[in-house]
């Protein structure tokens, strides 16, 4: 451990590396997650198959290329068709758990989470796919650092997508619904807004988000049908983390997430990389708890 | 998916006949003229590629003997036939299948399922009735250390698989004029019990060159990413690196080494096939260096298949849709030489006498030597290595299978 801090210290331009690798990942896990905290904070549902939505817009781009498209055209298609799935999951599964309890959500999207799994194994077989995209990779700074162009290509994408998802949730007339019916959805119906579409429409937003990120993730890491766990911590790791409805906080966590993770895997070992995604958790919910319980006391 | 759609209906059919089978009363382990032997496989499930793969190398093996004459035991020509149930491949449905093809089935001889975690399931079982078990797919080392009587495998052990690779940058140093203990090794292997034994071979042998480790990683399971581990192999330079991860490692490590512009003289790494690095991503996996049970270039010959391209070609006009035969399916297809040969020699049906003749194995097969240890794994057949060599697997060492002299160091266009 200490022989890797040493040696980020005699070549600095490892921590670039490092860092450069971390904020391009982190950068989808923050969009999934955003999805995750839009579920999450509208609706009260604690989506537990996130990870294989994204799993499924993976498979989206991976079709494309077997069809001779390239990959990329996959993200149009993919949050077409997954806003269309998750209209249909909240038609025929969510809108029976809202309102329910917690542990009523959990087991209805932990259920979803293993027949999607299964499905994707029918029809995909458990073999690992990729998807490649082909594009340049570049070296910097005397080739210590390289970048392909496909993870600054998959931020920036994520970068607009996120943008506009910002955009539309402030300016537009369901957006404006959708954040009324986040802070009291009786009030939300008093004042005439159809919740039913509004929860209907907020699910579809989030499966199209995570299918995009899954199309992201297919040119850069590599799909299975049972690999969308990797994905479901993290959100909820990074929702946990920047707490709900703090969007700033969900883009800033996910890219810290990242880096961390980079940081973690280089200094402690691959082994403990994703202990520290759960390590983090358990420090700041404990960091939480001390800060509110001196909240407590103040309101006391 | 209309293969997929194939299989579900076949399967549908077989449950079918199963059931029909099993309604009737108890059978034996030889049905009139035909010996039957029982094999819980992975038809569905996360091993369901592969435990396709192996079937249908049993299938084939059987197809080719009864063609050939079928199994002559006291004088009289018996055809085989395999009774199957999908483990679902999972291990403890495995076990309980066991004890159905043994308890209710009656069956006296078992071919193995695919994989080590499946094949662990079994061997207590089939150890307990005393029923021999030929096994074609489970090379975990840990499987052969138990002190079981009645596991026989015809396939080279987990702890062999990378090995070649430390003798030969042993080699390569020595050529070059430097010591073996100069060489410095890089490692990255998946937390899970095959690749830790992969890894522990690959120790053993750094150990006796006395090789430095200077990058020592294990990947969680579910985790596609190795970029912080291979920018420390970056920094430090390593003359050797070698993953074993299964088709995720062989994967996220092509495209990783790809993206971050590894350049190490020298790169090791199982599941280049079933991974398809070279289709996937090109030249920037020239030179790779692959462990392989079995390939159809080895000048291996036997009786049923004749040589090793006589089976690849056998088995591609027998099966569609199989561009490269998966060495998973050569050996399921050995392992039925071997219990034809064993009924040969042991000209009965009594499973002690079956074992004992088991034990004393020696024959010359299209996918390499058997001769049984005492522990049960093969030891006449060494584990080759191939090179990915202008997109083509070239078999590299050891040095008398070689078709082609090793590339070294690793070049790569554009680097």
């Amino acid at each position: 451990m200490l022989d890797n801090i040493t040696l980020l210290a005699i070549a600095p331009l490892l921590n670039v590396q490092l860092l450069l690798d971390g904020l391009f990942i982190g950068a989808i896990f923050a969009l999934a997650a955003y999805g995750l905290a839009l579920v999450w904070g509208v609706m009260n549902v604690k989506n537990l198959a996130q990870g294989d939505f994204v799993m499924m817009g993976g498979y989206i781009a991976f079709v494309m290329t077997k069809l001779g498209i390239h990959p990329i055209f996959g993200l149009p298609v993919a949050i077409v068709f997954m806003f269309g799935f998750g209209w249909m999951v909240y038609r025929v599964i969510i809108y029976r758990v809202i309102g329910k309890d917690l542990f009523t959500s959990l087991l209805a999207t932990f259920g979803m989470a293993i027949v999607i799994q299964q499905l994707l194994n029918l029809i995909f077989s458990p073999d690992v796919m990729v998807a490649e995209s082909g594009f340049a990779i570049r070296s910097y700074l005397g080739g210590m650092v390289t970048v392909a162009d496909i993870k600054l290509i998959s931020f920036l994408l994520a970068a607009v997508l996120a943008a506009l998802v910002i955009t539309f949730m402030k300016y537009s007339r369901m957006g404006q619904a959708i954040r009324a019916t986040a802070q009291d959805p009786r009030a939300a119906r008093v004042m005439g807004i159809d919740t039913e579409r509004v929860y209907a429409f907020t699910f579809a937003l989030n499966a199209a988000i995570c299918g995009a990120a899954g199309v992201l993730i297919s040119m850069i890491w590599v799909l299975q049908p049972f690999f969308g766990m990797t994905y479901s911590i993290r959100a909820f790791v990074i929702v946990t983390a920047a707490g709900l409805g703090n969007l700033p906080g969900v883009i800033i966590a996910g890219l810290g997430l990242g880096a961390a993770e980079q940081f973690a895997g280089f200094i402690l070992g691959a082994e403990l990389q994703q202990f520290t995604v759960v390590g983090l958790l358990v420090a700041i919910l404990v960091w939480r708890q001390v800060q509110q319980s001196r909240h407590r006391q103040v309101v006391r | 998916m209309s293969k997929h759609l194939k299989f579900l209906t076949a399967l549908a059919f077989g449950v079918a006949a199963a059931g029909l089978v099993a309604a009737g009363p108890a059978s034996a382990k030889v049905e009139g003229d035909t010996i039957i032997i029982g094999s819980a496989i992975s038809f569905t499930g996360k091993y369901s590629t592969n435990g396709i793969h192996a079937s249908n190398g049993y299938n084939l093996g059987v197809k080719r003997v009864n063609e050939m004459g079928g199994v002559m035991v006291g004088g009289k020509a018996y055809k085989l036939k395999i009774k199957y149930y999908d483990d679902e491949s999972t291990p403890l449905r495995t076990a309980q299948l066991a004890e159905r093809l043994i308890k209710q089935d009656g069956i006296k001889f078992i071919l193995g399922p695919y994989s080590s975690a499946t094949t662990k399931a079994m061997a207590p079982i089939t150890e307990k009735y005393k029923i021999p078990m030929v096994e074609s797919e489970g090379a975990s080392r840990s499987l052969f250390t138990q002190g079981y009587k009645y596991l026989f495998a015809v396939l080279s052990t987990s702890e062999q698989y990378l090995a070649s690779s430390i003798a030969l940058a042993a080699e390569i140093a020595k050529k070059n004029g430097r010591k073996p203990s100069d060489v410095r090794v890089a490692m990255a292997f998946e937390n899970d019990p095959f690749s830790l034994d992969v890894r522990a071979g690959v120790i053993d042998d750094i150990n006796k060159f006395g090789m430095k480790i200077v990058v020592d990683d294990k990947l969680p399971r579910d985790l596609a990413d190795m970029s912080a581990t291979l920018t420390k192999v970056k920094a430090l330079k390593p003359d050797l690196l070698v993953v074993s991860g299964h088709s995720k490692g062989a994967a996220t490590a092509a495209r990783q080494i790809k993206e971050l512009k590894i350049d190490v003289p020298m790169i090791a790494m199982t599941h280049c096939e079933a991974a398809k690095i070279v289709k996937l991503f090109g030249a920037a996996t020239n030179d790779f260096l692959c462990p392989t049970q079995w390939a159809e270039t080895l000048s291996y010959k036997g009786k049923y298949f004749g040589t090793a391209a006589e089976y690849d070609k056998l088995f591609k006009a027998t099966y569609d849709g199989y561009k490269n035969v998966p060495y998973q399916a050569a050996q399921a297809s050995a392992a039925v030489l071997v219990w034809k040969d064993a009924f040969e020699r042991a000209n009965s049906f009594d499973t002690e006498k079956l074992r004992q003749a088991l034990s004393e194995t020696n024959m010359k097969t299209f996918y390499g030597n058997i001769k049984f240890s005492k522990a049960g794994n093969n030891i006449a057949k060494p584990m080759v290595l191939r090179q990915i060599q202008n997109g083509k697997f070239n078999v590299v060492a050891p040095s008398k299978w070689a078709s082609h002299k090793v590339n070294w160091p690793r070049k790569v266009p554009g680097m």
